[in-house]
């Protein structure tokens, strides 16, 4: 299953809800148009939801990364919400973890955010 | 078992069932499946992508088998050569924020044992996991 992305607006932060594969090809393209497009609208305040998202490649970590460091440079914050399992302990092996801000409650990863 | 495929992405994905199929059979469990199939998975795309370069007059050639020990995959490319010692260490602080370089650093990850080898043109690189705890 390739990869869907969905945009909504809640207090201010954009929330991608992401689902299905983030891998070489399709799925990280997605991610990155779907980031630049909002940077691209003026929000810099980004919560990617990977609720949904059940596998995940190198290319797709890198993805996140790219993500990450172009919200960052644009003077925004990207945070992450909802990681599986399989997600999670990749961030793990990788030490990202602790690079990105992860939330799994989506109610304080809004209030997270700066004012 | 040998399958000769194309070097393009959907080479990637049929490998990567295939390993999965392989690797069920043979009775590795549901967690043990996905970390190999991911590894085999990141092996493909090295071959394809940066072995290959995607050139449809090259080919990938991906075998599996299993000893009473040992489930071993080898992934082969007809590049230019890779030298595993030459790939930046993914997880050092000035590394840590590119947006590639983890492919074979996963593959380690997953697998018990991983060789590399100069097969002129190309290399191959071979997997192996163990069928039972060490």
């Amino acid at each position: 299953m390739s990869m869907k992305v969905s945009t909504r607006q809640v207090d201010g932060i954009t929330i991608l809800d992401l689902s299905g594969r983030i891998t070489l090809g399709e799925g990280s393209v997605t991610i990155r148009d779907a980031v630049r497009d909002v940077l691209a609208k003026g929000s810099k305040k980004i919560l990617l939801n990977l609720g949904d998202i059940n596998y995940i490649d190198s290319s797709g970590i890198g993805e996140l990364v790219s993500a990450f460091t172009t919200v960052k440079n644009a003077g925004g914050e990207l945070k992450l919400l909802n990681l599986t399992k399989k997600v999670h302990d990749l961030l793990q092996i990788t030490k990202l973890y602790t690079v990105f801000d992860v939330k799994d409650d989506e109610a304080s990863a809004i209030s997270s955010f700066t004012k | 078992m040998s399958m000769t495929l194309s070097s393009s992405l959907a080479s990637v994905d049929q490998a990567e069932r295939a390993i999965e199929e392989y690797a069920e059979r043979v009775g590795f469990d549901e967690d043990t499946r996905g970390n190999i199939a991911m590894a085999v998975r990141e092996a493909v795309v090295n071959a394809v992508l940066h072995g290959n370069a995607y050139d449809t007059n090259k080919q990938v050639t991906v075998s599996f088998e299993t000893t009473t020990d040992d489930l071993l995959v080898r992934v082969a490319d007809q590049g230019a050569g890779l030298d595993p010692e030459s790939i930046p260490d993914p997880l050092a602080p000035e590394n840590i924020l590119r947006g590639s370089g983890r492919g074979i650093f996963l593959i380690k990850a997953f697998m018990d044992e991983v060789n590399f080898r100069k097969t002129h043109p190309g290399t191959e690189v071979t997997l192996i996991k163990h069928r039972t705890p060490a």
